[in-house]
């Protein structure tokens, strides 16, 4: 199961320290506290919405339940574009249910509509790990 | 243009990157004068009789000092059997009513079913909840389903009351006090309508959030009768004139044409099947 990431606001550059070069001056007082109450709690909100149900399947019907269905999400996980292109997560919507519910994630901040781009290059080796 | 500093896509739902900014706005202004959303100011009834339920409000949306609104739509569609009645902020219980009837929507094509007026109320609870209050929303949601008549009130932190006759709104305590002198149970069409608009009618006399029209919406087994509206304010301004500007009211001083240069670079045609 994953450890939900409390301290979102990490500086992210090797080492743990800001990297000048790609993000700019630090300034510690923009580090210390998220900016509105529900950033946080947004951020996570799907994470920590996955870990209770599966903490209560876990209880209700023993550990093989989640077991199985982790290993679902997990591979459907793996099915998505690159980075910098929109994937459409069919297979982990429908795992989670949310294939036939709306939210306010599906009408606003539509990533297919976003206005800023990020470089492909760097985007995949980011997400390698790489960068 | 590609920015080299962005290493993930943005994700989906609500942005907070401008939160910062206004925070640093709020000082700048000396005493709050960031423009203020819209709030409809209201009042809002319902009224469960022995057929069904009545729900009234009324028609004012107001910004601040200035009325935005004068026949603003406060009775919200959510399905065929349930309406709901939104006070607040005007774009949070527009666009939480909306996606909330959407769901129940897709809902009942996938099981073939019409929604009960008790998984409204918990979708809306849980979406609510999930925001801590942000999204200011005060719904009295109204229906009638297999199980009865039912009339809910949802908070924007996610709270839930069942109760028989209900006020919302910044004219809810004149409203409560007509509806707690005559309300009774099983009460009859024409006298229930009659006390839901006492209710706002008193809302709209005592406070300065609510006024003009008031709606009525009535919900039964047989079906929904939304009058629209049910009493016109006899408060109406009549425009004397038109306040169009007639053509030829500015005097053109000069005018100056350039033709645009177009070179033909590409030409397709694609054939259209008109059969």
């Amino acid at each position: 199961m994953y450890s939900v990431p409390v301290a979102g606001l990490c500086p992210q550059g090797s080492y743990g320290i800001q990297d000048s070069l790609r993000s700019g001056f630090t300034s510690v007082k923009n580090e210390l506290l998220p900016s509105h109450p529900l950033e946080l709690s947004e951020k996570n909100f799907v994470l920590n919405q996955d870990k209770m149900n599966f903490s209560t399947l876990r209880n209700i019907q023993g550990l093989h339940a989640p077991l199985k269905l982790q290993m679902e999400y997990r591979a459907a996980r793996q099915i998505q574009r690159l980075p910098f292109l929109q994937s459409s997560n069919l297979a982990l919507d429908t795992l989670r249910g949310s294939d036939d519910t709306i939210g306010f994630e599906d009408i606003l901040g539509d990533p297919a509509q976003s206005e800023m781009m990020g470089e492909p290059h760097m985007m995949v080796e980011y997400k390698l790990g790489l960068l | 243009m590609a920015l080299s500093n962005v290493l993930d896509s943005p994700a989906a739902g609500f942005n907070f990157d401008n939160a910062a900014r206004n925070a640093a706005f709020e000082g700048l202004f000396e005493g709050g004068q960031t423009p203020k959303p819209l709030k409809t100011g209201t009042t809002i009834a319902g009224v469960v009789f022995k057929d069904g339920v009545v729900l009234g409000a009324d028609t004012r949306a107001t910004s601040s000092e200035v009325v935005a609104d004068k026949m603003c739509a406060k009775i919200h569609y959510i399905s065929p059997n349930i309406y709901c009645c939104g006070a607040g902020t005007a774009a949070d219980t527009e666009k939480t009513t909306d996606l909330l009837s959407s769901n129940l929507t897709v809902f009942s094509l996938n099981s073939g079913r019409n929604p009960r007026v008790v998984m409204a109320v918990n979708i809306l609870q849980d979406m609510l909840y999930r925001y801590h209050g942000q999204i200011g929303a005060n719904l009295i949601l109204g229906g009638v389903d297999c199980t009865g008549n039912h009339l809910y009130t949802v908070g924007p932190y996610g709270s839930v009351n069942k109760v028989p006759y209900l006020a919302m709104g910044s004219g809810d305590l004149a409203a409560l006090g007509i509806l707690e002198d005559g309300f009774q149970h099983d009460l009859e069409l024409e006298k229930a309508k009659k006390l839901v608009r006492d209710a706002v009618h008193s809302g709209i006399m005592n406070d300065l959030g609510s006024g003009n029209n008031i709606d009525i919406c009535v919900i039964t087994a047989e079906g929904v009768d939304y009058i629209r509206p049910f009493q016109e304010s006899e408060f109406k301004d009549r425009r004397e004139i038109k306040y169009k500007y007639r053509q030829g009211t500015t005097p053109v001083l000069t005018k100056k044409i350039t033709p645009l240069k177009m070179e033909v670079v590409q030409e397709t045609t694609q054939k259209m099947e008109t059969v």
